[in-house]
């Protein structure tokens, strides 16, 4: 197996904004804080030795509060944002390192970068606005409208591209700047708070959209956000950061997990957690489960003794079948239980998170499956197994 | 004994300028005035040579187009009264005189504002330079503009230009510089060179607020007219000039009503224009 290579490279990275950087940096080398440099400098420590690799392919997120240096950070991806100190490798090429006009070259080729408050002309039509970066580069008319309107279908908004973008609401403004984007065909993706501005059912639906489309676009996406359950959704790895530092990096199950200080505690101390433990984490073994063959008879009286709510039902091979409860069973004397089967989809995979087991839970009779990747039974779930779950998360996150 | 300041000698040192800039360019400026004063001539005689009405109804169609019915139809009512107050000659040598001291105002003064935008040390010089030609009177410019380009249209052409001048010029650094920043970073964010930064982002986007300019400069131009009567430029102002030195205060009305009537007609124009370009940006 090949050794898979960083996409980016964002090392030691820091930002000094003000007249006095470069007296701030040494400042800032010598372990000085924040508070004390602005005091001698009046030099703003905006990013402070900031690291983090992002894989190809992959969505890392930027997560802090406003003023964390988090959108600072994506602008010194693309040197938008001049970094004072550190480097930020793309593949090979050091971004830092490069001239004005090399750095233009990047920019028009490599990356596609997506604002908060969108960010569109006003002045040209949806089409001209996703052309934009296509007819910076010098593609010919009709190459560039033929990607154009191909990025514009992409995101949804096809028969839209006549249009000005004071005529379309909120999300679908942020589709063409998300086009916009794509229409470059980059490989990086950089997404600044890019679904914050949009109305809370409108972003949801956005964050899953993204997720889909990077199933099958698979850019290596860079997505600032301050807001927890949007890093959940999007299901990346999240890089935390506070103060002009990286705090912790990691899967929000991580931060939940192992906080690495009381800032990043709190931090996801209201998160979803039925959005982030997976049944995985929550189920445990079964107590009655019968292969098909088995009689009526035989599972009544394991059932019976076990306390389970349903009988769980497996082929031969361990792959999950479905349920039978203690009605059906009672008076079915020696019927195979492959006859006698409901509830085949009572089952939910191990890596999906708790919202689903929930969903199914209600629609069954008071216990789910959960399944590997092979459809083999891993465990099951219970109604009191669920609870108990939530309920431990509770104590490891309150202390 | 009480030391004397002596004077400085300020107005010796302009005249000496004056006289330098004469002997080294009025050669040059003297044939530009030809080909200006022929020029504007020419189109002067073209109108009036020109029946009338029939100048009026070209007009309310290139205004209708420009603008709506509305304006247009309010706009060859005003070119009627003025035909019929006898003063359509004088309207026409007013009107070209306005126009083409407006089109050269707008061809020096745009790049001079681009310019200011984008160079805060262009602008430094550029600044105090508009203050000055804003607040100096008027008449001020008359006396070295005979010189160089002799009695007559061009220049009170020349005098208008650098009068009317100033509002284009900072409107139009204006526009430029109040491009959103987060447009301007998008364009960044593309690769955008300064240039397809400049006339794909910022000047589309300041075109409104360039219009406000233009807008003004004919304005002003339009205020120039009287006193470039005072040099022969003849027009509208001329009729005022000719009223002033007669003491006919009625004749004297009647060319200032007509001057206010033209400045209306151009500043619905204009006005229109500038508001629908605005309203196109922004949408509705």
């Amino acid at each position: 197996m090949t050794e898979k290579r960083p996409r980016i490279r964002v090392h030691g990275l820091t930002k000094i904004f003000g007249d006095e950087a470069g007296a701030a940096l040494s400042l800032l080398q010598a372990g000085q804080n924040r508070a004390d440099i602005l005091k001698a400098t009046g030099a703003v420590v905006g990013l402070q030795d900031v690291s983090f690799d992002v894989d190809e392919g992959e969505i890392l997120i930027v997560m802090g509060l406003s003023g964390s240096g988090k959108s600072t950070c994506l602008r010194c991806i693309n040197r938008l944002i001049e970094p004072t100190a550190g480097s930020v490798l793309v593949d090979d090429t050091d971004v830092t390192a490069l001239s004005e006009r090399d750095l233009m070259e990047l920019r028009r080729t490599r990356f596609g970068m997506v604002f908060q408050q969108f960010a569109l002309f006003p002045h040209r039509t949806i089409l001209k606005n996703v052309e934009y970066g296509l007819e910076i580069q010098g593609v010919a008319a009709d190459r560039r409208r033929d990607k154009a309107l191909a990025a514009i279908e992409t995101v949804g908004l096809k028969g839209w591209d006549q249009h000005y973008p004071s005529q379309l609401s909120g999300g679908m403004q942020q589709r063409a700047g998300l086009a916009r984007a794509l229409a470059l065909d980059p490989d990086v993706l950089l997404m600044d708070e890019a679904f914050s501005a949009l109305d809370p059912l409108i972003r949801r639906d956005m964050q899953q959209e993204l997720v889909a489309l990077q199933r099958r676009l698979k850019k290596t996406i860079v997505f600032v956000s301050h807001d927890l359950d949007e890093a959940i959704a999007l299901g990346g790895r999240i890089v935390l950061m506070k103060d002009g530092r990286a705090v912790q990096q990691g899967t929000a199950a991580d931060f939940l997990a192992n906080p690495a200080d009381e800032y990043v505690r709190r931090f996801v101390e209201h998160i979803d957690v039925l959005g982030v433990v997976t049944a995985g984490d929550a189920m445990r073994q079964p107590a009655a489960v019968k292969a098909w063959h088995s009689t009526a008879a035989e599972a009544l009286a394991s059932l019976t003794q076990s306390g389970e709510p349903v009988m769980t039902v497996v082929c031969h091979e361990g792959r999950f079948q479905g349920t039978v409860d203690a009605a059906t069973l009672r008076g079915a004397g020696e019927t195979e239980l492959r006859l006698l089967l409901s509830d085949r989809e009572a089952f939910v995979s191990g890596t999906a998170t708790l919202n689903e087991a929930v969903a199914k839970l209600a629609a069954g009779r008071g216990e789910i499956a959960v399944i590997g990747p092979t459809g083999e039974l891993a465990g099951v779930i219970a109604n009191a197994d669920l609870v108990a779950a939530l309920a431990r998360r509770r104590s490891e996150t309150a202390h | 004994m009480a030391f004397e300041i002596p004077r400085i000698p300020l107005a010796e040192w302009c005249d000496i300028a004056l006289d330098w800039a004469t002997e080294h360019f009025s050669g040059v400026t003297r044939a530009i005035s030809a080909v200006i004063g022929t020029g504007i001539e020419e189109i002067t005689d073209f109108l009036v040579g020109l029946p009338p009405w029939l100048v009026i109804i070209a007009f309310g169609l290139l205004i209708w187009r420009l603008t709506t019915a509305r304006i247009a139809l309010f706009s060859m009512l005003g070119f009627a009264f003025l035909w019929n107050l006898e003063l359509w000659r004088a309207t026409m040598q007013s009107l070209v005189l306005v126009l083409v001291s407006t089109l050269f105002a707008l061809a020096i003064g745009i790049p001079i504002g681009i310019g200011a935008a984008l160079s805060k040390r262009f602008w430094r010089v550029v600044a105090p330079a508009l203050d000055m030609m804003q607040t100096m009177p008027s008449f001020v410019y008359l006396i070295p503009a005979i010189p160089f380009f002799g009695l007559g249209a061009v220049s009170a052409c020349f005098a208008t230009i650098v009068f009317a001048m100033p509002p284009t010029i900072r409107l139009t650094a204006l526009g430029i510089l109040e491009t959103p920043s987060q447009l301007v970073e998008a364009a960044d964010a593309f690769g955008s060179s300064r240039w397809q930064k400049l006339f794909k982002v910022q000047l589309p986007l300041a075109i409104p607020t360039i219009m406000a300019g233009i807008n003004q400069t004919i304005m002003l131009a339009l205020s120039m007219v009287v006193i470039a009567a005072m040099i022969g430029a003849g027009g509208l102002g001329g009729e005022v000039w000719k009223a002033i030195q007669r003491l006919e205060a009625g004749q004297g009305f009647q060319a200032g009503i007509a001057i206010v009537v033209l400045a209306v007609i151009l500043d619905r124009i204009t006005q229109h224009i500038a508001r629908h370009m605005r309203r196109d940006r922004e949408g509705v």
